[in-house]
């Protein structure tokens, strides 16, 4: 399987080796080299330096009909751009984006992009912790349930209201 | 009409004071609270120090009932996001984004936003309606200056275009040797034909420059190096 990763953070940086290791063919990139240093010297994969929510650049470093891309930089609307150029314009199969915040996180998810919700995440693990119910279990990836292509979807939205 | 504008920098602030004068409702939308305080200050309480970005902030901010959500911060991501969520969540008949990369225009527009403002597309068309956009491009020079490696772009009206190398009237000491051809270098031989958009790589003595552009890029810009 062929990886694509967007930010080199903790997050980023642990699933890139996960996955290398694991024997995935694994690209990471990050605005900033020294992000680099959070992956083990002996990394199995590819680590390029640009901003990955410019389409050339993404495009020159391999996103391009990637089988899984990620999009984990420490920026919500970072993440959406880059999720979106991955699924509309780099023929990625599949795509998940890290969103803090919860609205965001399920709009994103209803307009067709898998979300990650740290923030959803965290409180339901330390409600579970607590001994409070959880709905449904402790929240994962969300997977999308809307269609993305903006076309698509957007014909379908009730955009146009009763104006 | 009700507009909401997101981003208090210079483009939202003009903005703002503009559509004020014209008449509008307008609410400004602007996240750092000093520039927000700032820009209250002279144009009155119309400023919420909010995150456009998030729903909750746009709701507040009356986004059900807006005409017009323009987001003219200068992050791209962050215009985007502004008009996603204003036209996904809240309906807003018509969205604006400020588009800082060209490049993202098109995933812009596809995306659903309405109106795309590049500043940088405008001021490179302004640029390009005085200086010939193609021009040969000095690589390296070789011998002491005597030879150099050059690159010449293939465009629309180039008299080498759909010709193959043989068709091209190099005189001696020029000579092709490389077409860069979407993103990927290969030799150029006998039966290559030139399309729009390839980059040749040549080598020539200095004093055949002309004749080169001349052949691979049109005679009519000459001298303006």
């Amino acid at each position: 399987m062929r990886a694509f990763i967007v930010g080199c953070g903790r997050v980023g940086a642990g699933i890139a080796e996960r996955l290398a290791r694991a024997g995935h063919d694994v690209t990471v990139i990050d605005i900033s080299t020294e992000a680099f240093a959070r992956l083990e010297p002996d990394f199995p994969g590819t680590a390029v330096r640009g901003d990955g929510t410019d389409e050339d650049v993404l495009r020159r470093a391999g996103a391009q009909g990637a089988d899984v891309f990620y999009a984990l930089t420490e920026g919500d609307n970072r993440n959406i751009l880059s999720a979106q150029l991955a699924s509309e314009s780099l023929d990625v199969g599949r795509v998940v984006a890290k969103i803090n915040d919860p609205v965001r996180s399920e709009a994103y998810t209803s307009l067709g992009i898998a979300t990650l919700c740290r923030t959803v995440m965290l409180v339901d693990a330390l409600s579970a912790y607590a001994g409070l119910p959880i709905e449904a279990g402790i929240h994962g990836v969300s997977e999308a349930t809307g269609i993305h292509p903006g076309g698509e979807h957007h014909a379908a939205a009730p955009a146009a209201r009763e104006a | 009409m009700y507009v909401i504008v997101v981003g208090g920098g210079k483009v939202g602030y003009y903005l703002t004071k503009e559509l004020l004068a014209a008449g509008h409702e307008i609410v400004l939308l602007e996240k750092d609270p000093r520039r927000a305080r700032q820009i209250a200050d002279e144009v009155g309480s119309i400023v919420l120090a909010r995150d456009g970005c998030e729903g909750k902030h746009l709701a507040e901010a009356g986004a059900n009932r807006a005409a017009i959500v323009a987001a003219v911060t200068g992050d791209d991501e962050d215009n985007l996001v502004v008009c996603q969520m204003a036209k996904h969540h809240f309906d807003v008949p018509r969205t604006i984004a400020r588009v800082n990369n060209p490049k993202n225009e098109e995933l812009f527009r596809h995306l659903g936003v309405d109106d795309i403002i590049s500043p940088t597309r405008m001021i490179l068309g302004a640029v390009e309606q005085d200086i010939p956009v193609h021009e040969l491009l000095h690589l390296a020079q070789l011998e002491g200056g005597e030879l150099e490696v050059m690159e010449a772009q293939i465009a629309v009206g180039s008299p080498a275009l759909g010709r193959r190398p043989g068709d091209i009237d190099l005189p001696d000491g020029c000579s092709m040797f490389v077409v860069i051809r979407d993103e990927v270098a290969q030799s150029i031989r006998p039966e290559t034909v030139f399309q729009v958009g390839d980059k040749v790589i040549a080598i020539t003595r200095t004093e055949c420059q002309i004749d080169l552009h001349r052949e691979l890029i049109g005679s009519a810009e000459v001298g303006a190096r």
